[in-house]
């Protein structure tokens, strides 16, 4: 396959869709703008795609947050280009000697399906099984959750307590950074022009380790998080905290390492009053509005009610081998 | 099952065949296979796709409008504004559920000078692909002059509040009017007793303040509609709509065309809740059409649905109650401030009618504004403008109950509104069943288990609503094989379908699968009103009976034919004819149709009158996470009187969709401003309607005190289950954490924040 003839299919108009076009197709097709779509095979042909492009190409993995966008008009674009046939993308690789290696664009469902990694990374199975119903989780990966950079993203917190690292492909090579500090604002992020994410990797899991995330929101499915929280903790041999790392979502720009709370914890036992006040401190990182899922005020006290939660339920996790 | 029927001693003694079974319905195998025809699969040769341009600002002057770029791209084959609707007057239009000026029915649809909310359309485009037709109306330059803009009612009502029409006044009692223009529009009062006696009896007299929000009926299918305008000035509408003939006046009058050059033709409809009763596409797509020469399809989306179409008031209300020591209500007193949107003729007054309507109180006072705000145009909502006035109400009742040391049941029992009771607006109830619903609400399994478990507690309430009569048609022929085919006008929301031609095979004494049941357009059946007001399974089923009764007279005269005799001599019962000496089945008889004189069709054309009144009483357990205020519902129990259930599954879906609407109502659903007048949670993922993980099996117990006016009893059952669930919510909020919301929604953080003011 040639990338200039059959990977990168000019579409003029609606002219992808199945013609004749079902009534509702046409009707839901109606506010998408023009744009190409070009499938790149290679993590080399995307770069390259990308690069000339610059601001008005986009990746498309699941789809699930890019698509919506462009139909409601909130982004426009001239070219998307699809990850999902590369194959590095959607590898998911682990070892409990080396840890996991997983592709930007795998779907969430393969994360919260492979048993091998419900204890391991429990946190991770968490946040990808409550992201949207089991149509989106066909589809949503968690490359695009991150790379979508919603102050709000489920797996983010996950991400930054697994101490997850970012390799990213862009037309110097390829380069790394920690999870922690890929988002930079709302809908904002590191990449630079003609860069793309191609995988995460994650430190093989510690023995008596434990991990949670949970969110609040007003519904019980099909919601925004309104506040949410991830914490992953190590206990040592005699069952004191010896690693921790807890994370905040939607209460700020973006995602938020809690490192004072993390490093509180350090040496403390496992007590209620213990997560207590590292729900406490946990709140300083919190700078959240107020808009129509939250006054502000509210979104701080549940950061720190939620970091207590994560914390209580990743210890019953370390202590219990889940 | 989550069902348990309960009839009620006077039913008992009446036998049905055809009544209270649960026959598959007849539009079953359409629905579920998916070949229902709705008005998203109209196809029409050369149709063209239309999209409206709406305003982007709450208030502002349209001063001018260029549409000659629109015009000019190709694909685009024709644009209208407001400019291309006829000017009409100040003119009423009755529309069964409600009446409506025409002026603001046309500037509602589309602006003509003003825009009066964000969402407001000023401007359409037909093209021939919805992609076109979308790329087209960012071509269209309108300027605007900004206005100050008001968003909720009581900041409307104050004198220097921006003013969003300078020709209404507020129309007080007795027709008089204010001197200056107002965004009040209308003053209702009603009075009965002596209030100032009656609080002055009593020993103990409660005061409160309610605010709810404004809510959308969020029915699934948005509102499309398609108009071919022909060459010789007919024009046919397909669309979703609640009422076919009042959608064919609205129309005609709109458009100032007469209403025997439209027809309407109702497609299958998607939900409604009362949203679908006004107008909005129907005369867009028909100048479009006209305009073009072509059929024109208008799809709205989701947003255009939040924003451009009827939701349900945000309201401020007070209520005052006074009760002696024993627990008798001898005084009330409610004001009550709705708003209307952006065009005068909200839902205050059934407000004003329902809010002491569930009991006997002998002195009692009610004050209901109409006001004008910068949210769109509101419409009726399942039981419009009681749930509101119902929330306030029935929390005031639970906490006087509760100070008074009197169980919540017992209490209404105390004062439940009976036949002979007089409602404060005027009219006596005649034999209703309130009472009878708080009794098996008392009795009930839920009511009678223990709930038990911290920050636990368990609410009830009631509610009330009319069914309006109203006027319904039916036609009905007799097949050569003994079925028969049964026309109507009634669109089918609920299940009408069924419970209508439950009702002829009844009268005929044929199964219900034997009446084959269609819904015709306004030119194949004769008027009927609106689906709405509880009215259909009533009323169409009033017109249905008696369309039965006009086949057994033709009948009964073939049979004198054939048994040569006189027809009085031949009596039908339980499904035979007899005459002397001679007897034959309905299906017999109908066999020997053609030799006898030709095929026979009964008719009937009623007006239900004003029907009666439906309650119900719903019990519900919820758990408060007291560290989020979040709400979880752990049990609940709707209880209504049906008259008679004739299809007793869709009475119980009714009483389940309602009580989960009211749910939705009670604990997320709102219209989220922010402080330019701009909805920002226009979708379904925002708006955050209760979604199947939210809720419980709603448990149904249908009570059936039969209607004095109809034949087999049949009271609406559709509306009232929406009306109690805010308040039943409320008040098991406060037995589980001790406080008491007085706004709507109760989302998390509200409830998080009174559970910590109060420590
Ligand atoms: C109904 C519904 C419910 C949802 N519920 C939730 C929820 O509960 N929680 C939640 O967090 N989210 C939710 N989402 C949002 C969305 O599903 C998730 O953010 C999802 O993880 C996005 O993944 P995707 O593969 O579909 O991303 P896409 O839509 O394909 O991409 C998202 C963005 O990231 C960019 N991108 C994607 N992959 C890469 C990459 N490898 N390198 C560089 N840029 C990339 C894209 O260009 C785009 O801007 C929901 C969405 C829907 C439609």
């Amino acid at each position: 396959m040639s990338a200039a003839t059959s990977a990168y299919v000019f579409l003029p108009r609606i002219r992808r869709v199945p013609s004749p076009p079902t009534p509702q197709l046409a009707a839901e097709i109606a506010a998408l703008k023009d744009f190409e779509y070009a499938a790149a095979a290679t993590v080399e042909e995307a770069v390259s795609l990308l690069a000339a492009r610059g601001d008005s190409a986009r990746v498309l993995a699941g789809g699930t947050d890019i698509l919506v966008q462009l139909r409601e008009g909130l982004r426009s674009v001239d070219l998307l280009v699809d990850i999902k046939k590369i194959p590095e993308l959607t590898v998911l690789e682990y070892s409990p000697e080396t840890g996991l290696k997983l592709g930007a664009a795998t779907p969430c469902y393969r994360i919260y399906g492979d048993e091998r990694l419900r204890t391991a990374y429990a946190a991770l199975c968490d946040a990808t099984r409550i992201i949207g119903g089991w149509q989106v989780q066909s589809r949503a990966s968690v490359g695009g959750n991150l790379c979508n950079s919603s102050p709000a993203a489920d797996s983010i917190p996950a991400l930054i307590v697994h101490s997850a690292t970012c390799q990213i492909a862009g037309p110097s090579g390829v380069r790394e950074l920690p999870v922690e500090e890929f988002c930079t604002g709302p809908g904002r992020n590191a990449l630079e022009r003609g860069e793309f994410l191609v995988s995460l990797t994650f430190p093989p899991p510690l023995p008596r380790s434990g991990s949670h995330y949970l969110r609040h929101i007003p519904r019980n499915e099909m919601d925004i998080a309104v506040a949410g929280a991830g914490a992953w903790l190590a206990l040592d041999e005699s069952g004191r905290i010896a690693a921790a790392r807890v994370a905040l979502s939607a209460v700020a720009p973006t995602p938020k390492f809690a490192a004072e709370a993390s490093e509180y914890l350090v040496g403390k036992a496992p007590t209620e009053e213990v997560f207590r006040e590292a729900g406490e401190l946990a709140k300083k990182v919190a700078s959240p509005i107020t808009d129509m899922r939250g006054p502000a005020e509210y979104r701080i006290h549940l950061a720190g009610v939620l970091v207590r939660r994560a914390l209580t339920k990743a210890a019953e996790r370390a202590q219990s081998g889940y | 099952m989550a069902t348990i029927d309960q009839p009620r001693s006077e039913t008992a003694g009446k036998q049905y065949k055809v009544l209270g079974t649960r026959p598959i319905r007849h539009d079953g195998a359409d629905k579920v296979t998916g070949r229902a025809i709705y008005t998203n699969d109209m196809q029409l040769t050369g149709m063209l796709h239309g999209r409206i341009l709406r305003s982007p600002h709450a208030h502002a002057r349209i001063k001018s409008i260029d549409t000659s770029a629109a015009e000019a791209l190709p694909g685009v084959l024709a644009v209208c504004t407001g400019a291309d609707f006829p000017d009409v007057k100040d003119k009423i239009a009755e529309l069964g559920e409600g009446a409506v000026n025409l002026a603001h029915l046309s500037a509602n649809v589309m602006a003509h000078d003003k825009v009066l909310y964000k969402g407001h359309a000023v401007a359409a485009v037909a093209a021939k692909s919805p992609h076109i037709a979308e790329e087209a109306l960012k071509l269209i330059r309108v300027e605007y002059e900004v206005l100050p803009h008001v968003l909720w009612v009581l900041d409307a009502m104050k004198d220097d509040a921006p003013l969003l029409h300078d020709n209404v006044y507020t129309e007080e009692l007795g027709g008089k009017q204010s001197d200056k223009p107002s965004n009040i529009a209308k003053h209702l009062h009603f009075e009965q007793g002596n209030v100032e006696e009656g609080f002055a009896q009593a020993d103990i007299v409660i005061e409160r303040e309610f605010k709810t929000a404004t809510v959308h009926q969020g029915y699934i299918e948005p509102h499309v509609s398609v108009a071919l305008w022909n060459q010789d000035n007919r024009l046919t509408i397909w669309t979703a709509t609640q009422g076919s003939f009042t959608a064919r006046q609205q129309t005609a009058e709109v458009l100032q065309i007469p209403v025997s050059n439209v027809t309407v033709v109702p497609c299958e409809i998607g939900g409604g809740f009362g949203g679908k009763i006004s107008i909005y596409l129907e005369p867009v797509a028909a100048i479009l059409s006209r305009k073009s020469g072509r059929p024109v399809k208008i799809v709205m989306s989701r947003a255009e649905v939040f924003e451009g179409t009827g939701p349900t008031p945000a309201t401020f209300i007070r209520v005052k109650l006074g009760a002696t020591r024993d627990g008798k209500l001898v005084a009330a007193q409610a004001y009550l401030a709705y708003e209307a949107g952006g065009f005068p003729g909200g839902v205050i007054g059934p407000g004003c009618m329902c809010v002491f309507s569930c009991y006997d109180i002998p002195n009692a006072v009610v004050d209901g504004y109409d006001v004008c705000v910068n949210k769109p145009k509101t419409q009726a909502y399942r039981a419009p403008g009681a749930t509101q006035a119902a929330f306030a109400c029935e929390t005031v009742i639970d906490e006087i109950a509760e100070k008074l040391g009197i169980d919540p049941i017992e209490f209404r029992l105390k004062n439940a509104a009976k036949e002979g009771t007089r409602r404060v607006d005027g009219p006596v109830y005649p034999r209703v069943g309130f009472i009878e619903t708080l009794e098996a609400a008392r009795n009930s399994d839920h009511y009678q288990s223990e709930l038990t478990g911290p920050y636990r507690g368990r609410g009830v309430a009631s509610g009330f609503w009319f069914n309006v009569g109203l006027k319904s048609a039916a036609s009905a022929s007799v097949n050569p094989d003994g079925t028969v085919t049964l026309v109507e006008g009634s669109t089918d929301i609920g299940g009408t379908r069924t419970t209508v031609a439950m009702q002829l095979a009844e009268t005929l004494g044929i199964a219900a699968e034997d009446v084959i049941p269609r819904v015709e357009d306004t030119d194949g059946v004769g008027y009927t009103d609106v689906t709405g007001g509880s009215r259909v399974t009533y009323a169409t089923g009033l017109a249905a009976y008696h369309c039965g009764l006009d086949i057994i007279a033709q009948m009964k005269e073939r049979a004198a034919i054939l048994w040569d005799c006189e027809p009085d001599q031949v009596e039908f019962a339980d499904g035979t004819f007899t005459g002397p000496g001679q007897s034959a089945t309905f299906k017999e008889l109908a066999r020997r149709l053609l030799e006898t004189g030709g095929g026979i069709v009964g008719r009937a054309s009623v007006d239900g009158g004003g029907a009666t009144n439906g309650f119900g009483t719903h019990i519900v357990d919820v758990e408060v996470d007291p560290e989020t205020g979040k709400v979880t519902i752990l049990r609940y129990t709707a209880v209504q009187d049906a008259g008679k259930a004739v299809h007793p599954s869709y009475v119980e879906g009714q009483m389940q969709g309602g009580a989960v609407q009211g749910i939705g109502w009670a604990l997320n659903e709102e219209y989220y401003y922010d402080a330019d007048g701009r909805m920002r949670n226009a979708s379904m993922l925002d708006y955050r309607m209760p979604t199947a993980y939210d809720l419980p099996n709603i448990e149904t117990i249908i009570v059936e005190v039969p209607n004095p006016k109809h034949p087999y009893g049949v009271r609406g059952v559709g509306e009232t289950p929406i009306v109690p669930p805010p308040a039943a919510i409320a008040n098991a909020i406060y037995r589980a954490v001790g406080v008491r919301m007085r706004e709507l929604p109760m989302q998390p953080h509200k409830v998080w924040k009174a559970i910590n003011s109060q420590e």
